[in-house]
């Protein structure tokens, strides 16, 4: 028997424009859970993707029990023991959980005929030695996200996996569910399991881990025993750097108010939002996942109904009902969502950059103007640096910090005055992640007006004037720049008392 | 899983094969047919291939914008139909005994371009409906032109009793029957430009990259401030306002409306813009890849029918050219997850 249960050996992975890990090495113990920590873009969840077989890695190599293999595919993955839990489910909602868990090996008989008695009764069995309390006939989709991550889980124990890698597991859960959770790790650890623990909370690392492995900027930085650590030595590890080139804060004029908002509610999403804005000034939006911060930004931009509420901008009440209305009082929106609702993945990064702004760019005959739109898309990739081969290169084809910029271009184009920025540096790496807030700051400069959203508390603390924090769909308090600590916007993001099961997202 | 990230930064033969795929598999077509029989490889042949296709590749450019949108339109066969038989109920000789409308007796003679301007708007008027049904009621387009296709073939049979709308007037059919250039269908010359006129709206106005955008990803060009509504909406209009066209066209040409022209016209059309790159995911095609497409579908109609082989085993060749296409065509566009 091997000390190690699982090894990488030097792990190497490059995407067009960005080399996702370099010489990366990771040695899992048996038996024990195994935290991996690092920024988002620092290399966690791509070292995993290489060990479950999604990516192909370019060189390194997989020993799993002193023995080397090639992993091309996630079933070759579960066939050596190895399977993940993803941060998003994907489970077959309207199937029952006896299903799902044998989804693609349900027991048959004569070869064809499936035979539900014993799928349910394996079902039961493996659910019951789990100690998880659901019913196997119950449908999928009933189920609350806790449970369905159980039943992925023990899908992962009946498939007889010796190492479960699981992607921000408690992003979604309440404290009484993460303790269940934390339950059922210590369970597997008992039994033998390793379990790869990808987590941005520091408390969770040291109530559950055994070990921690700190990644940055696609280099493994450092790996050691829990009770070796503290806090202060994993930010340390983490960050690498001084917070002052990452939050790139000019302090700029600000000056007249530009946008007031009374009372402002959307349905049952968010209500009694109140805040004015001003000119040079960055306004965060910080709050727990879920807490409205996304939806009252889509509100303001004509994307979701106002049910109630007066939105004034210069002075003038102004009627907002879809995004067109918003972009002529020169608003931008950079959505969240960067799939989703930004990038049109099939489209020129030419034509990503000028979609919201074609009106300046007919003649007049009617005719697009196809000369200025390249010159000017060559200069915002210049201006921005946004890294592509060309500006008729498809957007998909580009990195997630350039995808982000070429959709920072697109509103830059409008040269909007009031600009909405929905957590902006989510999923990019730590290079260009600097980059974009070094750009953030430099419009607030030039007098614009930001509202951003961001989980990131660093980024909140780092970059913002003022700070709005809201929960459960209302605003709990705004905070100066100056009295703003990371416990005080926490203590406003949890507040009103009654409800104490939210989970801290930070 | 995505594409190898690795093979993609080198020229490849591959490559290279998948992205001309269609224009390769065009020429190798008309060398076999010009060698099989020498009467393929003439001038004439070739502008009957165009006259042949014409109709369908006017239903080819006006389905193009529907899939670029990331819907589809079944409805432009019987469009054709309903543009057919109304126009050609206004311009019946009047010696004969069973028209249409018995009242026209009692009229001034109706213009030849009334007529024509006639049955394009009813035509295009199913246009409009599919739009708004697609834009505004979100049904699936599939289902909303399955929809419509249905209705129109109904009302164009309900209109003519089934019976053809036969002895047209010529200054009517000299439309459909001259030619410019003393060779050259105005069919034909109808087509191209069509083909221009799409090209340029395509291309080169707001409408065409907004109609991008939306195929593409419809909530990054809600946001982007693009009315999505009205664009769905001028999508279905300009796709029936190209069979109306193609159906006042035919009718003109052929001296007769007729209920049941056109009559599964639209999956040819919806071929020729696949087999010419326009993707069914949205947001990718050209218009010189469709007319592309329905050059090589022309060709192999016409091919097929001058080297002798069975109609039947036509239609296999043609369904397994129509796939090895557009197989060649999504490795070119995949859109990565």
């Amino acid at each position: 028997m091997s000390e190690y249960v699982l090894e990488m050996i030097d792990v190497s992975k490059s995407f067009p424009g960005v080399q996702a890990l370099k010489n990366v090495s990771f040695r899992l113990r048996p038996g024990t859970v195994h935290a991996l920590m690092g920024e988002n873009g620092a290399g966690k969840s791509t070292l995993m993707k290489c060990l479950i077989g999604l990516y192909q890695m370019n060189s390194g190599r997989v020993l799993i029990n002193g023995e080397e293999v090639h992993i091309n595919n996630p079933l070759e993955a579960s066939r050596h023991g190895i399977s993940m839990i993803h941060q998003e489910l994907s489970p077959v909602k309207d199937r029952s959980v006896a299903e799902n868990l044998y989804l693609g090996r349900v027991p048959v008989r004569a070869g064809v005929f499936i035979d539900h008695k014993k799928l349910y009764r394996l079902a039961g069995e493996t659910l019951q030695s789990l100690g998880i309390d659901i019913n196997p006939y119950e449908k999928m989709g009933n189920l609350t996200v806790a449970k369905m991550q159980m039943v992925e889980i023990a899908k992962a124990v009946s498939q007889d996996a010796s190492i479960i890698v699981m992607d921000e597991p408690t992003s979604s859960l309440t404290s009484v569910e993460v303790e269940q959770l934390f339950g059922m790790i210590r369970a597997l650890r008992e039994k033998g399991v390793s379990v790869i623990y990808i987590s941005h909370k520091m408390e969770e690392i040291f109530s559950i881990c055994d070990e921690v492995t700190v990644f940055r900027d696609g280099q493994m930085v450092g790996t050691d025993l829990v009770s070796n650590t503290n806090v202060t030595k994993l930010i340390h590890l983490m960050v690498g750097r001084d917070l002052d080139a990452m939050f790139p804060k000019v302090t700029c004029p600000i000056t007249d108010v530009i946008m007031e908002v009374h009372d402002l509610a959307s349905g049952d999403r968010f209500s009694g939002v109140s805040f004015d804005l001003r000119r040079g000034e960055i306004l965060g939006f910080a709050g727990l996942v879920g807490a409205g911060r996304t939806e009252v930004l889509e509100t303001l931009f004509g994307l979701r109904p106002k049910t109630a509420g007066v939105v004034k901008i210069n002075g003038k009440v102004a009627e907002i009902r879809r995004p067109a209305d918003a972009l002529r009082y020169n608003m931008a929106m950079l959505t969240e969502d960067r799939r989703g609702t930004g990038i049109i993945p099939v489209s020129s990064v030419a034509s990503n950059i000028v979609v919201a702004n074609l009106k300046n760019y007919v003649r007049k005959n009617g005719l697009i103007n196809h000369r200025k739109i390249s010159s000017d898309a060559s200069t915002y990739i210049r201006k921005i640096e946004i890294k592509t081969p060309s500006k008729e290169t498809l957007i998909q084809d580009l990195s997630g910090g350039n995808q982000q910029k070429v959709l920072v271009a697109r509103w830059l184009l409008t040269e909007p005055d009031i600009l909405f920025i929905d957590e902006p540096t989510r999923g990019i790496d730590v290079g260009a992640k600097a980059e974009i807030h070094s750009l953030i700051t430099r419009m607030a400069g030039e007098g614009k007006a930001i509202i951003m959203v961001s989980s990131e508390m660093p980024e909140i603390l780092g970059m913002c004037d003022r700070i709005l924090i809201m929960h459960e769909g209302r605003q709990t308090g705004i905070i100066d720049r100056g009295d703003a600590t990371q416990e005080r916007i926490m203590e406003f993001a949890t507040s009103t008392g009654a409800d104490t099961t939210e989970s801290h997202a930070i | 899983m995505e594409a190898n990230a690795v093979s993609r930064k080198h020229f490849n033969t591959k490559a290279f094969i998948s992205k001309y795929a269609m224009y390769v598999i065009l020429i190798v077509l008309i060398a076999i047919f010009g060698f099989a029989q020498p009467a393929f490889f003439t001038g004439k042949n070739f502008v009957n291939i165009l006259t042949s296709e014409s109709s369908r590749g006017l239903l080819a450019l006006g389905v193009a914008f529907c899939i670029i949108t990331r819907g589809i339109d079944l409805s432009l066969g019987s469009v054709m139909a309903v543009s057919s038989v109304f126009s050609a109920s206004l311009v019946q000789k009047l010696t004969y005994s069973t028209l249409i409308l018995p009242g026209l007796v009692n009229l001034p003679e109706i213009p030849a371009w009334v007529a024509f301007l006639f049955g394009i708007l009813v035509g295009t008027s199913f246009g409009v409906i599919n739009g708004l049904l697609v834009a505004y009621t979100k049904i699936h387009p599939f289902i909303a032109t399955l929809g419509s296709m249905t209705i129109a073939r109904g009302l164009a049979l309900l209109y003519t009793n089934a019976y053809p709308v036969p002895m047209l007037r010529e200054d009517f059919t000299h439309i459909g029957q001259g030619t410019m250039f003393g060779f050259l269908p105005n069919i034909v010359c109808v087509f191209l430009l069509m083909a221009v006129v799409a090209n340029v709206l395509l291309n080169h106005t707001r409408f065409g990259k907004n109609m991008f955008a939306v195929g593409g990803n419809v909530d990054a060009a809600r946001a982007s401030g693009i009315n999505v509504e009205k664009t769905l909406v001028f999508a279905y209009t300009w796709s029936a306002f190209c069979a109306s066209l193609a159906g006042v066209m035919v009718t003109a040409r052929s001296a007769s409306g007729i209920a049941s022209l056109g009559d599964g016209y639209e999956l040819d059309g919806i071929a020729a813009a696949t087999v010419g790159g326009v993707s069914q995911t949205g947001g990718v095609g050209s218009i010189v890849g469709c007319i592309g497409g329905i050059l090589v579908l022309g060709v192999i109609n016409n091919g097929l029918l001058i080297t002798g082989v069975s109609p039947y085993l036509q239609k296999i060749i043609k369904g397994a050219i129509i796939v090895i296409a557009v197989v060649f065509d999504m490795r070119k566009v995949a859109r990565k997850k």
